[in-house]
């Protein structure tokens, strides 16, 4: 159309990322974001964030309270279009895709209140995680085709194999909001996991646990991770957890990133320390 | 000349309408609640200031402040008993329960005082000619604009200006933190249904002035109407209360004259479906979505 | 194979509600048999059925969905007039009775779901109270277009047209819609047998379908619309498959209910109408269907039965109580934990748990 010489396409520098665990190298990571930013109103909730997760890496987003991490994840989600900067899950554009589609993309969420379907049973909410796996429409359901058994059967075989991850298949008749707080946090990972994510984003997946609890959780999280080969992103302030199985952490204040790195790394950078303990006086 | 005239029946129409609307926006504006009961409130000022004149011969003024007293307490009563009790639960709920109200009302004056339809004296009689007689404006009509703007202006000053009213703002913003700053939220709810039932009750005086007919069914559909207007406008804002009503007024009054009588309703409701899918909270309204 | 617990359990609970109905069916028919059903009571029969369906039809949108609708009495005039339509003009098509009030009833449901799609897709991006105000809108709407409506059949074919001057028949046709008049001169081709067995269909549609995946979707939108969209379920599509469906069988119970009278006006089909119709579901607990359907069948007949002490006058004022009784008792915290237990123990539990009051307040 045009008579010019076709342009260049431009370099993007790429900011330095978290780096990737040995094991992806060689693989393109499953999420990188790109100069990621949003406003509300006047106000820039997060700015310029660049992150790369390798596909099996868990990751942690720390930082502290009011410094844009939950909205780091509502932007992966989609619940919150971003006003800058691109997001590519598995190297695909997700601009302008809504939430159910970068679900379907491959990403799934827990939330930090939680927000179960509390009226249905544990296993119905596993099984609504299994939604877009259940291959049968709406007539095949009211006139209970022979395709409704069978995909039934294996939604229920599925679910009960989730559940299991947790030990919960005997909860399964259970009403999901009579459920004590731990088991729902759990129940929400397991319809995450229903899902068939690639990227999996946990939100204070550990909050209001005692220590033997978050002490599971570690090694439910580790669990999943190798059981399903997936990435997750999660978002905590026990510091115990974040440090005990984070290959990579970004540590976001005031909707910037101030430092990104291994554990080690972030336990020893005086910005973190900073931000989380505040300026150490002169001659303190 | 026409033209003119259907302008000015549809304004003061619409003033009616604002008024009323004022009454659902405040409750909802404050309460979050739509209180479906608020078209019959009406219907009960009109029957009392009926009963008033015509049966005790009391002078118009009287009976409409007769009303607008028998309906102040009847809405601080319908709120205490009714939603008050249900102020933590689902919307849904006092929802229906406030539609369960409304037939409360309805039917309750159709058992006290029939279902047949009687003939409301005007409180005002005569009309103004202009334009040598080519344009004629009711003496109720010029009353109607006249109160509608007098009862915006004090309101907006109440509001702004006055104790209560910032009471009242700050509940509408958020009642736990109005109330741990020292604000009696019961009184302030039970205030704002008083006032809203008061001015129901003269809106019920001016529309059976204007148009004079009184059945227990008459709240009911004006107050769908005057629903509509504040959720046009923007439910929950005070001039958006005023402003739906006016246009209200106005495209009612226009569809009857100009496209048909027998389907000015679903022009009315076509125009709301239309401006609530543009703008999903109304003109002046705000929408607030929901924090993950 | 203990595991399928919930799934069984679910099941038998619908297999009740087809016991119930065919149980009841049957025993009308041999009291009717007998001579021991008066004929004030076996004229409601038909009506009964109507409205039970339209309390289980609203129910999928109120209680199952979680969204309030203040018009659904809209979708029966749809089915209504448009199924006297279609009766009238299969006349000689079909002769044979039952057949054609089928096909009507297939029409009205066609009509109702066209008229449910037609408003769910603009109305259901909408939430909470702005929803319920544009449904009642909706509602008025359909009423109001109605009322200015005529219809006629004649050889050629069917005509509508809003002035009566215009409804030129041929010879031999018939006007069947007049307007404000509504329709006249209708055949009366409903009987309980058809009102039952579209009770049957309406139960197998409404529980087979709350039991499958899209009914789990569209429970799942009603209890948590933001979580059930990041596990990929679109709000949009699910919430009008139960807007449509929904719909779609008050349209069938409309046909059947227009198909009942000789005449029917629009007026008949009103904001009331669908008022009461919440009040059933209401009364019978949102996202129960058998409450619905009994408490339908019990708010519609009683008064009827109660007719000779001329309690018809109260009969609104006493379901207005009810109504405001109920939603005190069931939504206060302190009323509620007075009289949970009994409550626990008069109503069985709807098989998903039923909802105090639905997502409309998400």
């Amino acid at each position: 159309m045009s008579k010019e010489p076709r342009q260049q396409p431009k370099l993007v520098p790429m900011p330095a990322t978290n780096f990737l665990t040995e094991r992806d190298i060689g693989k393109p990571p499953i999420l990188e974001c790109r100069h990621l930013g949003v406003d509300f109103g006047g106000l820039t909730a997060v700015n310029d964030l660049n992150l790369a997760i390798g596909r099996t890496e868990i990751t942690g987003l720390i930082g502290p309270n009011g410094a844009g991490k939950t909205t780091v994840f509502n932007l992966l989600t989609k619940v919150y279009q971003p006003t800058r900067g691109t997001i590519l899950l598995d190297g695909v554009d997700t601009h302008g895709k809504t939430t159910v589609q970068v679900n379907r993309m491959g990403i799934a969420r827990t939330f930090q209140n939680i927000r179960l379907f509390g009226n249905l049973t544990v296993e119905d909410n596993v099984k609504i995680g299994l939604h877009n796996q259940l291959k049968y429409g709406m007539a095949e359901g009211i006139l209970r085709l022979p395709s409704y058994w069978k995909q039934e059967r294996v939604a229920h075989e599925r679910s009960m194999e989730l559940l299991s991850l947790f030990g919960m298949e005997g909860l399964h008749d259970h009403p999901a909001g009579s459920l004590p707080y731990g088991a729902q946090r759990r129940l929400e990972i397991v319809r995450a996991l229903a899902t068939n994510p690639s990227l999996l984003l946990l939100d204070e997946p550990a909050a209001g646990m005692n220590p033997s609890e978050t002490a599971e959780l570690m090694e439910n999280i580790v669990k999943i991770r190798d059981t399903f080969q997936i990435a997750i992103l999660l978002i905590e302030h026990d510091m115990s957890l974040v440090m005990g199985i984070c290959e990579g952490i970004c540590v976001l204040n005031f909707g910037q990133v101030i430092a990104k790195g291994t554990p080690a790394d972030i336990q020893a950078n005086p910005a973190v320390i900073e931000a989380y303990l505040g300026k150490r006086k002169e001659g303190e | 000349m026409s033209l003119l005239n259907n302008l000015i029946i549809g304004v003061s129409l619409g003033s009616i309408y604002a008024i009323i609307a004022l009454g659902y926006t405040m409750v909802y504006g404050i309460a979050k609640m739509l209180n479906f009961a608020h078209g019959d409130v009406i219907m009960v000022g009109a029957f009392v200031s009926f009963f008033a004149a015509g049966s005790f011969g009391l002078p118009p003024v009287v009976g409409l402040l007769l009303a607008m007293a028998v309906c102040t307490l009847l809405g601080i009563t319908i709120e205490r008993l009714a939603y008050k009790p249900l102020r933590q639960a689902p919307s849904l709920a006092v929802l229906i329960t406030a539609i369960g109200v409304s037939y409360l009302l309805q039917n309750g004056a159709q058992i006290l005082w029939g279902a047949a339809t009687k003939t409301f004296t005007p409180i005002l009689e005569g009309q103004l000619s202009l334009a040598g007689g080519q344009i004629t404006v009711t003496y109720v009509a010029i009353l109607a604009v006249v109160c509608c703007l007098v009862v915006m202006v004090c309101l907006t000053l109440f509001t702004g200006k006055t104790k209560l009213g910032k009471a009242m703002r700050a509940c509408s913003e958020d009642k736990g933190a109005a109330q741990l700053m020292g604000i009696n939220v019961d009184s302030t709810i039970s205030m704002t249904f008083a006032i809203g039932s008061a001015l129901a009750a003269l809106a019920g005086v001016l529309m059976c002035s204007a148009y004079p007919v009184l059945s227990p069914t008459t709240g009911a559909l004006s107050g769908i109407r005057a629903f509509t207007a504040a959720v046009f406008g923007g439910i929950g804002s005070i001039p958006g209360a005023f402003l739906g009503g006016i246009l209200l007024g106005i495209i009612e009054t226009f569809a009857k004259a100009y496209i048909s009588t027998s389907l000015s309703d679903a022009v009315v409701f076509g125009v709301l479906i239309v401006v609530l899918l543009v703008k999903p909270a109304g003109l002046l309204g705000k929408y607030v979505p929901e924090k993950v | 194979m203990k595991k399928l617990g919930t799934q069984k359990r679910t099941s038998l609970n619908g297999l009740i509600n087809y016991a119930i109905v065919i149980g009841a069916y049957v025993l009308l028919r041999v009291l009717m048999g007998a001579g021991l059903l008066s004929n004030s009571l076996q004229s409601v029969l038909v009506p009964a059925c109507c409205y039970m369906v339209m309390a289980v039809s609203l129910n999928l949108v109120v209680g199952i969905s979680g969204e309030l609708s203040l018009g659904h009495a809209g979708f029966m005039s749809l089915g209504a007039f448009s199924g006297i339509v279609a009766a009238v003009a299969l006349q000689n098509l079909v002769p044979f009775a039952p057949l054609r009030l089928a096909a009507a009833m297939v029409i009205g449901a066609l009509f109702g779901a066209l008229g449910g799609f037609v408003v769910g897709v603009p109305v259901l991006r909408l939430r909470g109270d702005y929803l319920a105000i544009v449904t009642l809108a909706f509602g008025q709407i359909i009423q109001n277009i109605i009322m200015v409506l005529y219809v006629g059949v004649d050889a050629k074919g069917i005509h509508v047209t809003t002035d009566s001057a215009r409804l030129v028949l041929a010879e031999g046709g018939t006007a069947i819609v007049k307007g404000p008049m509504g329709a006249v001169g209708a055949p009366k081709l409903a009987t309980f047998t058809a009102g039952a067995a579209l009770l049957l269909v309406t139960l197998f549609v409404a529980q087979n379908l709350v039991n499958s995946r899209s009914g789990r979707a569209i429970l799942a939108l009603r209890d948590n619309r933001i979580a059930a969209e990041s596990v990929g379920i679109p709000a949009g599509k699910y919430k009008l498959m139960a807007f449509v469906t929904s719909a779609a069988l008050a349209g069938a119970a409309g046909a059947l209910f227009g198909l009942n009278y000789s005449s029917t006006v629009a007026s008949k089909f009103n904001f009331n109408t669908s008022i009461l119709v919440l009040v059933f579901v209401v009364l019978g607990g949102l996202g129960n269907i058998r409450g619905s359907m009994v408490a339908a069948a019990l708010l519609y007949v009683l008064p009827e039965l109660l007719r000779g002490f001329n309690i018809a006058e109260y009969r609104m004022l006493v379901y207005a109580v009810i109504l405001i009784l109920v939603m005190l008792f069931t939504n206060n915290p302190t009323l509620q934990g007075f009289f949970g237990g009994v409550r626990e123990r008069l109503f069985q539990k709807a098989p998903e748990g039923t909802v105090k009051g639905g997502g409309a307040n998400e």
